[in-house]
């Protein structure tokens, strides 16, 4: 049996910069052992523990697409002790991986049908995950529509913004990106994610909505995707929880008898009507 | 099942010779603080207590636990020993609510994918001994919620007090397998033995305590948003006493210690202290010591019936005794048993 606390050793190959503020950094990992990342199998929506040696640990979600045979990505937002411990390290530092834990986006059920993503902010890492992954030619005609609405306050606050050049070349994909307020120099969307859901209006027809984004976004979200037509059973959320061990065992990301870190972290927007409301 | 007995004075004698292949933790008594320790000789060892202030839990799951240690070089990280090496243990002296304490734990700690090993193995590796128990306090309540003072969940044997003897109750094989290390212990009379199921009547009676856990669970699935926990909270002063004390509680943090030559520990947790959940962005989902109250009673209650169909609570009163403010968790499951839901 294998322990489950012991991380495996990666080595920070790349380091990106996401964002103007500088708080926000794309980290590219290589894993020493090649078995290990070979071994290292994952699914769209997934995390890992990483681990600074001397700060500590903490989850973040994958953000590189489960196509990226050769590399993972995080996309860490300097918050805590160990965010920061992490901003800190250069290209070439060891550091630990645990994982991949969690339940992931149910890819599955998406197959065969349109897929509307909603992202707001830095929440957008695992949706990129997903975005990556659908456009993959060896995964998008599995998929039907493309429908992306990702919104940051300012353009100096999107993330991926290499990505998103390289998907509004497409035309299998409907992207539309937005910020809060105009700024000179921006010919994009302008205006909140919600009302901008509401305005590219994706049909809840043969549809599944996958959202990720700070609670003020996904509460006036919700409603426009009911608005739409969308059922609660066909609209997935990704929880936030403060979490230690990522396995169900150090006890403090349970939303009543469910653990965020196992169970979750996606949840169907049904199973959460029933779920207490403490997230 | 097997009986045997052994005089008082011949305790130190049977301990020193368990500890010639065993590491032995045993209760030790330090001025009036009663808490299990490891002991070298039979004469360290102290069984006149009611109960232990601190729980058996922290032998199997010590409050500070080496998860691995690391070295960070100019080469690299080297990653060393996971775990201490294995080692044959005997833990002597537990009340039968804290042998059934072990029985909730293992059922936690192997559930889902990923097993703990770290508890797993030091319990595999361990023979329990329990000591009934012929006086239990008046905040004892293990009758109410599956246990009994001569309860035999979670021990391999039974030390039974009965005046200047303790007979020995063969529960497992493994209990059974020490006693062969033993030779020299003698089989119990009949007379002896009848003593003891007298004697454990003696103590249920003895347990005045009656909380109706029966149907609490069910209520509680209706009882998150209720007024009761605006309450019942109030005098609280999480301090989390309640949770490092109570034998069934498990939640941990992981950290780092030092940062060329360290090693990543365990601590004990509190789902009392407000940064339990606190966020990175700030937010917190449990904000108040309403909703920390709350998931206490519920995880304990309702949560751990749900995935592992147990209360997590034994009764041996602890949270109730060792409260800087008197709150007793008999009081709140009652609360909650009586109200019209």
């Amino acid at each position: 049996m294998s322990n489950p606390y012991i991380p495996n050793l990666a080595v920070i190959r790349r380091v990106i910069t996401e964002n103007e503020v500088n708080d926000i950094k794309t980290f590219e990992l290589v894993f020493q052992d090649p078995e290990a990342m070979k071994n290292f199998k994952y699914r769209c929506g997934q995390f890992a523990e990483i681990s600074v040696f001397g700060a500590g640990e903490c989850p973040i979600g994958i953000a590189s697409s489960p196509m990226d045979e050769d590399y993972i990505q995080f996309t860490v937002k300097k918050v805590g002790v160990v965010t920061t411990a992490l901003h800190n390290c250069e290209e070439g530092t060891v550091v630990g991986v645990r994982g991949p834990f969690g339940n992931g986006f149910p890819m599955e059920m998406m197959e065969g049908r349109n897929v509307v993503i909603v992202g707001g902010g830095f929440a957008f890492t695992t949706l990129r995950s997903l975005t990556k992954f659908i456009l993959h030619e060896a995964n998008r005609d599995r998929f039907k529509d493309v429908t992306v609405i990702y919104g940051a306050r300012n353009p100096g606050e999107l993330s991926y913004k290499y990505d998103l050049e390289a998907w509004g070349k497409r035309d299998d994909i409907n992207l539309n990106v937005t910020i809060d307020i105009a700024v000179p120099g921006w010919t994009g969307l302008v205006g909140f994610v919600p009302a901008v859901t509401k305005q590219v209006a994706p049909s809840s027809e043969n549809a599944i909505a996958v959202v990720c984004g700070p609670p003020i976004m996904i509460k006036f979200t919700l409603p426009v995707l009911n608005e739409l037509g969308f059922p609660p059973e066909d609209i997935f959320l990704s929880l936030e929880m403060r979490m230690k061990c990522g396995i169900g065992k150090c006890g403090r990301c349970n939303v009543g008898d469910k653990f965020v870190c196992k169970d979750g972290p996606v949840f169907a927007y049904k199973e959460l009507q029933i779920m207490p409301k403490e997230y | 099942m097997k009986w045997k007995v052994v005089e008082k004075s011949k305790m130190p004698l049977l301990i020193e010779e368990l500890t010639k292949e065993h590491e032995v933790f045993a209760p030790v008594k330090k001025k009036s603080l009663v808490s299990f320790e490891r002991v070298s000789s039979g004469n360290e060892t102290y069984l006149d207590f009611q109960n232990t202030k601190t729980p058996p839990k922290e032998v199997f799951f010590p409050q500070t636990e080496i998860l691995f240690t690391y070295r960070v070089g100019k080469k690299g990280v080297e990653i060393g020993e996971a775990q201490a090496p294995k080692r044959k243990m005997v833990l002597l002296g537990v009340r039968p609510c804290d042998a059934r304490s072990f029985v909730l734990l293992d059922k936690f700690f192997s559930s889902g994918e990923n097993k703990d090993l770290y508890y797993l193995e030091k319990r595999k590796n361990t023979t329990t001994i329990g000591l009934a128990c012929n006086h239990p306090l008046s905040t004892c309540f293990c009758t109410s919620i599956g246990g009994s003072p001569f309860g035999k969940e979670g021990v391999d044997l039974l030390l039974q007090n009965i005046n200047d003897k303790y007979l020995i109750e063969t529960v497992t094989e493994k209990g059974e397998k020490l006693i062969e290390k033993l030779p020299w212990l003698k089989d119990a009379e009949k007379a002896d033995i009848e003593k003891t199921k007298r004697l454990s009547e003696d103590a249920e009676k003895a347990i005045r305590s009656k909380v109706s856990v029966k149907g609490v669970s069910e209520k509680l699935d209706r009882m998150f948003d209720d007024p009761v926990w605006d309450h019942i909270h109030q005098k609280c002063l999480g301090c989390g006493v309640c949770t490092f004390l109570c034998p069934t509680c498990y939640c941990f943090d992981i950290l780092d210690e030092e940062t060329e030559e360290g090693k990543r520990v365990r601590i004990w947790d509190s789902c009392q202290f407000p940064c339990f959940t606190l966020q990175g962005s700030g937010h917190n989902p449990r904000p108040s010591g309403k909703e920390r109250m709350r998931q206490r009673i519920m995880h304990k209650f309702n949560y751990s019936v749900k995935n592992f169909g147990e209360n997590f609570c034994v009764g041996c009163g602890r949270c109730v005794r060792e409260c800087p403010v008197n709150l007793d968790i008999r009081e709140t499951v009652e609360k909650i048993s009586t109200r019209q839901v």
